[in-house]
């Protein structure tokens, strides 16, 4: 499993990169942690003339929290949400979500930018953006711009970036009330069978407000608001955590593959969710 | 004598023999990364192979076109079956009498077969030069189902041998039939089946997988062409057998060809066998006059190196109503893909599948086993386990559990009233074998109590009743089983490989100074025999284990062997092992009578001396007596202390062993927790404990494995579903259980040491044990039998075809 | 295709060569600088056996670019003790039998030193999840996370020791 060849750059900026993008055109890929890029290039399934390293950009990388607000650079790795207490402050279901994503080799270099701007569909980052209702930053030729989370994803590995332009920062709003990343997987380094994210807010007995997203059961994350909107207002009774997971299984649309085929898929998005809903309510 | 003479059993005690519990001499290399693998060879001017492989199942090869390949920079050759047909060595013979093409010879068999051997400087350029290689085909119909394949109209898959109706096992009815091999009493079996009380029927599937050890397959060949010589340094569990066949299919003599098997990262059965991979490398070497190295990567090792299993057994088993078996009835159909490369005995195409009647008294039996053509990998090796027993343990394990459930018995009290007694050994089976050893009752109730099995079925039972209730989502599975093994192959008038009998060897000679080197026809791939042999020769010659030397993998110094495989290296080359040095102490006896002068008759050995007789202050060491081998003229004996044995064994040993495993499962999603596993194991003779529970911890592993989610999956066109370890399931250390470990000790009567080998117990019974746990938590609903892999979707699947999502 | 001059401090040592981009630092490592301690097991990122150590952080060195790695401290197995003197994992997995073909110990022994460093008092649990980036065919786990938690103890009372 080896490569094919390849001229490589490691700008010392994003004006750099993008420009070197430009410059280069369809024939030129980034790369940040490589852990989903470089398996591909080795299986010569991703074949580039050019590689953009992005590991020297300094204003990529880096954790803070300035009035509510959550900026993570695109650089920043797993392992470093995983250890930011920051974070961990602002944003729990984060380091929640982390552990379980991939193996802790895997998580050193595994980047959350790259784990939301590859478009994978198997990835955990994308729905738990969602979920937060994350706006991804966006620099090009003509300058920067955001987009939200919820409307980036097009299909598997498309999405509303441009080839030229580099996702730099993801931000969103620090969270209170109830949190959970639950996920199901065959065994850790394993993409989930089926993950889901939630947010929950309480008002006295009743649910205030609900986010709920979901992984790896359609060919993009899924942020599901009619699920979310069936808890609102209810004191999470099992009728109204049945009406979001009757939502959600109506926004999904799973896919057989070696973790199996779509009944069960479909099953354990729902038992994925309700269990998932039961924790963050449980903290909210 | 005063305080300070060690006694006899300090005197033992700082031999580190037998029972000690030696720490491993193997591991400051491999701690250290100075291991010494295939792929850490470098050679001036090596060049790299790879290989272009089809990416269909079955389809016919128009046309291979090398120019654009032939054209990247460091590109010394491109292969194909032509270049090889006139040295004849486009096909190359199997260990199991058929044929296997080395290059795609016209058409190709299976996903990934080898089309083309590209050599390059290094393997940057070999892989550039692989994709550039165009090949041109025309899709063929394929077969991936074993019962398709026998359907009169079903494609030939094998046009190179369509029309013979003979083949290396008998006579063939259909052009993608390979042989019928039958064992036991038709008849009576039959018979004894249509009058029984109860009868239990089931088709028990064991699928597809591979042994997939850490460090893939792989090699350099060096044809020396000043002196003639080829030099094989590979990944070789047999580098005898590999010699020879080299030999025999190159035309080099033998005593030209040097095979060495440096380090191997672990092998299970995966590296028996001969590949492509091998042949390709030794003519590009002899070709380009260079050291060729070729290592396969994991996808490639998984596509097309040694699967496993792939046994559908279709089983009858009958009993009187009070639960005693009284007959044992089993066709199996066996997928061997496209070319038939199983590893087992030549007499053996099914290898040991008649040890399928298991650890219980059946006095009839019959066993019809069918090998089959598919447009899959060829393999069929025995992956961690001797010649299908794996197959055979799992089929009757499973038998058993049925058998329970239609009897409605409790499954631990059927087996213990089934069980061969204590008194019956040796034991007779009706399927031919003869059992030379065991105590299994004593070992079940052993294992039993130390679960506490009954406790362990009353909460249980009131587990099912909060489930009833609503109250738990949760099932309790607690999983049984009690396997014999049969290993240590074997006795030359029943086990060849290729015409070579099945013996082992040891040769050791005694330095003056009283250290010593050993060398055997075995190899290593992880079972520390540096450590374990040295554990039996210390103890047979009275020489500390820290002063003997091992060595094992170099054919032009270790004596010819069959290698290491089907746990056979402990009950063959450890009894050579042990005889050798029997010659040893017979010629030091001589000597030290000698010197002691007194009569041969008048010494007797003392752990590491011999003395006179009634007075134990006069004796001479091992070490005094290996310095007069040496120095001292003795009449009538020659000088020097070596010796050699070539052990042929009488008979196989047959390991036994009690599992229990407790888990619980999440019927919602499917998920299965380990909460316990118990092993107790029964291997003879124990040489070192602590390499002992590490093989039980490693088979067990192997074991869950397979068990809950490994295997070798394919589509209707024949692509594999399963290439890389993303999918292919290896469990890491978080979905690992921790195993408790036990014992008991029943020696083999016919080994000089008593042992039986262990390496592959813990997979064959811990298979049946993690299929049954999850079988007996359904058991209350009305399981009776559902195919492995127990992944998270198929016992889903369980549960809802029984109602439970409800 | 043109290569690239590789600076690496790797083992202490800094180290030069001329080396494609594209080479993995597997490759780099064993086939130019003969470190052939770590091994190449999986080339998927799942089994663990190229585990080195990369300024700071334990990663597969299969799944890494030469020209990813420019500028980089690494430290391999051979990095971590010598015949003199060998470090303390790896004391402990020959005392408590971490260990069968090998073939995986490099890689496991690296990450392990790493994990120690992050949590010197790491629970069992812990251990396995900190290690299940680490794949291994012949032990099953339960000897090397015996070793890991017998050297974390180890060092511990050594640290006190000194203090």
């Amino acid at each position: 499993m080896i490569p094919s060849s390849f001229e490589y750059h490691r700008p010392g900026d994003v004006a750099g990169a993008v420009a070197l993008l430009s410059q280069l055109g369809e024939d030129a890929r980034v790369i940040a942690g490589g852990h989903s890029l470089i398996p591909m290039m080795k299986l010569r399934m991703a074949a580039l003339e050019h590689l953009v390293d992005l590991q020297d950009i300094d204003e990529m990388k880096g954790i803070s929290v300035e009035a509510g607000r959550v900026r993570i650079g695109a650089m920043t790795t797993q392992h470093e949400l995983l250890t930011s207490d920051v974070l961990a402050g602002a944003a729990p279901i984060v380091r929640e979500a982390s552990l379980q994503i991939a193996d802790p080799q895997v998580r050193y270099m595994g980047t959350i930018g790259g784990n939301v701007a590859n478009g994978d569909p198997g990835n955990d980052m994308p729905g738990l953006m969602q979920c937060l209702d994350a706006t991804f930053t966006l620099q090009g030729p003509d300058g920067t711009r955001d987009v939200q989370a919820r409307s980036f994803y097009e299909a598997a590995y498309m999405t509303d970036r441009a080839d030229e332009e580099i996702l730099t920062t993801i931000s969103f709003d620090a969270t209170d009330g109830g949190y959970a990343y639950e996920k199901q997987k065959r065994k850790i380094g394993d993409y989930a069978t089926a993950a889901a994210a939630v947010l929950l807010t309480r008002d006295g007995g009743n649910c205030a407000s609900a986010s709920i997203a979901m992984t790896n059961l359609s060919d993009t994350p899924v942020w599901s608001e009619a699920a979310g909107a069936a808890l609102v207002g209810t004191a999470l009774d099992k009728a109204a955590v049945d009406a979001a997971v009757a939502a959600m299984l109506v926004d999904i649309d799973p896919t057989e593959d070696n973790r199996g085929p779509v009944a069960f898929k479909n099953h354990v998005a729902g038992v994925i969710l309700d269990r998932a809903i039961a924790r963050a309510w449980d903290r909210a | 004598m005063n305080d300070l003479t060690p006694t006899a059993e300090e005197r033992a005690a700082s031999l580190k023999g037998i029972g000690s519990t030696r720490k491993r001499v193997e591991d400051a290399r491999f701690t250290q990364g100075k291991g010494n693998y295939v792929d850490d060879l470098k050679m001036e001017g090596m060049l790299f192979g790879d290989f272009v492989r089809s990416p269909y199942a079955h389809a016919r090869v128009v046309s291979v076109d090398k120019e654009a390949a032939l054209a990247v920079p460091g590109v010394v050759a491109v292969l194909t079956a032509e270049d090889l047909a006139p040295l004849n060595l486009h096909w190359m013979p199997t260990l199991a009498g058929d044929k296997q093409m080395v290059l795609a010879d016209g058409k190709v068999l299976f996903q990934g077969q080898e089309v083309a051997f590209v050599v390059a400087s290094d393997r940057y350029a070999a892989a550039d030069a692989v994709e550039l290689v165009e090949v041109e085909y025309e899709e063929l119909e394929v077969v991936v189902d074993p019962f398709k394949a026998m359907a009169p109209d079903a494609p030939v898959l094998r046009e190179d041998i369509a029309d013979e109706k003979e083949g290396a096992h008998g006579p063939r009815r259909h052009h993608n039939h390979i042989f019928t091999w039958e064992q036991g009493d038709k008849d009576a079996t039959e018979a004894v089946i249509a009058e029984a009380d109860v009868v239990a029927e089931e088709m028990v599937y064991y699928h597809r997988t591979h042994p997939c050890p850490l460090e893939t397959c792989g090699c350099v060949a060096s044809m020396d062409k000043v002196n003639g010589k080829l030099t094989l340094w590979g990944t070789f569990q047999a580098p005898h057998a590999v010699r020879t066949v080299a030999s025999l299919i190159s035309g080099i003599a033998e005593h030209n060809i040097r095979v060495i098997s440096p380090d191997i990262g672990g092998g299970f059965g995966n590296k028996v066998g001969v590949y492509p991979g091998y042949i390709c490398s030794v003519v590009a070497s002899i070709v380009t006059g260079k050291p060729v190295k070729w290592v396969e990567d994991r996808m490639e090792n998984l596509m097309s190196t040694a699967f496993a299993r792939d046994y559908w057994m279709q089983g009858k088993i009958a009993a009187t109503k009070e639960g005693k078996i009284t007959g044992l009835w089993c066709h199996t159909t066996a997928d061997h893909g496209g070319f038939d490369a199983c590893a087992d005995p030549t007499k053996f195409p099914a290898g040991f599948m008649n040890i399928c009647t298991g650890s219980y008294d059946i006095p009839v039996a019959y066993l019809a086993v069918d090998g089959v053509y598919t447009n899959k990998a060829p393999g069929g090796v025995a992956y961690r386990c001797s010649f299908r027993v794996t197959e055979a343990a799992y089929f009757i394990e499973r038998m058993i559990e049925v058998l329970a459930i239609e009897l409605n018995m409790d499954a631990a009290e059927l087996r213990r009233i089934n069980f061969i007694k204590a008194d019956q050994f040796p034991y007779n089976s009706a399927l031919g074998w003869e059992y030379d050893s065991g105590d299994y009752h004593t070992a079940w109730d052993k294992a039993l109590n130390a679960v506490g099995y009954a406790d362990l079925r009353k909460e249980q039972a009131a587990r099912l009743e909060e489930f009833k209730a609503g109250k738990t989502r949760k099932l309790m599975g607690i999983g049984l089983t009690h396997f014999t093994e049969i290993v240590g192959a074997g006795p030359v008038k029943n086990c060849d490989i290729l015409g070579l009998g099945m013996f082992d060897s040891c040769e050791i000679r005694i330095h003056p100074t009283g250290s010593a080197i050993a060398r055997l026809g075995t190899i290593s791939q992880g079972q520390g025999h540096a450590t374990t042999f040295a554990q039996i020769l210390a103890s047979e010659i009275g020489i500390p284990a820290d002063d003997i030397t091992l060595e094992e993998g170099d054919t032009d110094t270790a004596p010819y062997g069959l290698g290491t495989y089907g746990s056979r290296s402990t009950p063959v080359a450890g009894a050579a092992t042990a005889m050798a040095g029997r010659k040893i102490r017979a010629k030091a006896q001589m000597i030290a009578a000698y010197l002691l002068e007194v009569h041969d008759d008048d010494v007797e050995w003392d752990v590491d001396r011999f003395a006179v007789k009634g007075a134990p202050e006069r004796f001479k060491t091992m070490k005094d007596i290996a310095f007069a081998a040496y120095n001292q003229a003795i009449p009538g004996i020659e000088p020097g202390l070596e010796a050699v044995s070539y052990y042929d064994p009488p008979n196989m040993t047959y390991p036994f062993g009690a599992y229990i495993c407790v888990l619980d499962i999440d019927v919602d999603t499917g998920e299965t927790d380990i909460r316990s596993f118990y092993a107790l194991d029964d291997c003879g003779t124990r040489i070192n404990p602590m390499i002992i529970e590490g093989q039980v911890h490693g088979g067990l592993t192997e074991a869950l494995a397979i068990a809950m989610g490994q295997e070798i999956a394919y589509d209707d066109m024949g692509n594999i579903k399963t290439g890389t370890l993303m999918d292919f399931f290896v469990p890491t250390s978080w979905e690992t259980p921790h195993y408790t470990t036990d014992h008991t000790t029943t020696p083999s009567p016919h080994h000089p040491i008593g042992a039986k080998g262990v390496g592959e117990s813990p997979n064959v019974g811990g298979v049946p044990c993690f299929s049954n746990a999850v079988h007996d938590a359904f058991r209350p609903f009305g399981l009776r039998q559902s195919h492995m892999p127990h992944d998270h979707w198929r016992v889903w699947n369980i549960a809802n075809s029984l109602g439970l999502h409800d | 295709m043109s290569k690239m001059h590789l600076k690496l401090t790797v083992n202490g040592e800094a180290v030069e060569t001329l080396a494609e981009p594209r080479e993995l630092l597997i490759h780099v490592l064993r086939e130019r600088l003969n470190l052939t301690g770590p091994h190449i097991g999986c080339e998927t990122s799942h089994c663990g056996a190229c585990t080195v150590d990369l300024d700071g952080k334990s990663v597969k060195s299969c799944t890494v670019f030469a020209a990813q790695a420019q500028g980089a401290e690494i430290t391999t197995i051979e990095g971590l003790g010598n015949p003199d003197g060998l470090h303390v994992l790896q004391e402990m997995f020959k005392e408590h039998h971490g260990l069968q073909c090998g073939f995986c110990t490099p890689g496991m022994i690296t990450r392990a030193w790493r994990l120690l460093q992050e949590n010197p008092n790491p629970t069992e649990e812990e251990v396995r999840f900190g290690m299940a980036g680490n794949l291994c065919r012949c032990t099953g786990y339960q000897n090397i996370v015996k070793s890991i938690l017998a050297a974390a103890t180890e060092m511990n009372a050594a640290k006190e020791a000194a203090e």
